[in-house]
């Protein structure tokens, strides 16, 4: 599997998805925090932080006593300067403007 | 009913996977010649040993738009060539910035593995709301590019093709 390939694994995925979502929040949370926004296991948490962690979006470091986990955006930049950048950025910026003017007077 | 404390973190820690040996990583972190190729574009002047001064300069671009010379200051804290150096790092371009004082940046380079190289950047924000939203990238749409993700991602894209983000042989 390459790193895109982990990357787009990690992402598919709606309870990895909020996990992201939740520390782009509030950035580094341990895993008893992100556990209290979740109806799931402490296991079921974990192993979702472990593929986020392999697909290098989430960084997880100590300090004292406790495990930190830190939101990485880099691997989507990385994506994002790759292939959104290089063909179609002003494409979807066009229609990203678009999106939001026909919602707003909706 | 269990209570979770919340815990205030104010620090980022971004994180990339380079091509590229760690002395490499190094000489384009604390070289003027590498700094000015990547990110704003600006020469990095290091005297590396503890308490030594660092400068980040502005680019040609910047000044030509009245930005002063020195656009970061700060001082060594720690250099460990070619694995950790820590500084501290103040914005100085921007007064609401620069009045937030010094942060504290923090840069780890793993072991070379199969060619790979871990680099980790740490930024101790705690008091610096202003500047850390422009390390997040929150203030790339007004131009001023996109904080920590995008310089490493150019960081990266050089050492690993010898161009620029843009393409260009800088």
């Amino acid at each position: 599997m390459t790193d895109d390939d982990r990357i787009f694994k990690a992402l598919a995925d709606p309870t990895r998805r909020f996990l992201l979502d939740q520390l782009f929040k509030r950035d580094g949370r341990t895993l008893t925090e992100l556990e209290s926004e979740l109806e799931m296991t402490r296991f079921g948490v974990m192993k979702h932080l472990r593929v986020l962690e392999e697909a290098g979006l989430v960084v997880a470091r100590r300090s004292g006593r406790e495990k930190l986990h830190f939101l990485n955006p880099v691997p989507i930049r990385l994506i994002h300067d790759r292939w959104i950048n290089k063909y179609t950025e002003q494409q979807v910026s066009a229609l990203a403007e678009l999106k939001k003017k026909l919602e707003e007077t909706a | 009913m269990t209570t979770t404390t919340q815990t205030k973190v104010t620090t980022q820690v971004y994180r990339v996977y380079i091509k590229a040996t760690p002395q490499a990583i190094w000489d384009a972190i604390t070289k003027p010649e590498w700094t000015e190729r990547y990110g704003y574009g600006g020469r990095g002047e290091y005297d590396l040993r503890p308490g030594g001064k660092y400068r980040g300069l502005t680019s040609q671009a910047m000044r030509s738009t009245g930005a002063p010379d020195v656009g970061v200051d700060g001082e060594v804290i720690e250099a460990i060539p070619p694995r950790k150096l820590v500084q501290t790092f103040r914005m100085v371009m921007d007064e609401a910035m620069a009045s937030e004082g010094f942060t504290r940046v923090t840069y780890e380079i793993g072991e070379n593995k199969d060619g790979v190289t871990k680099l980790t950047v740490v930024h101790d924000l705690d008091g610096a709301a202003k500047l850390a939203v422009l390390m997040a990238g929150g203030m790339e749409a007004e131009g001023a590019g996109g904080g920590w993700s995008w310089i490493l991602s150019g960081l990266k894209t050089l050492l690993e093709t010898g161009s620029s983000l843009d393409g260009q042989q800088r």
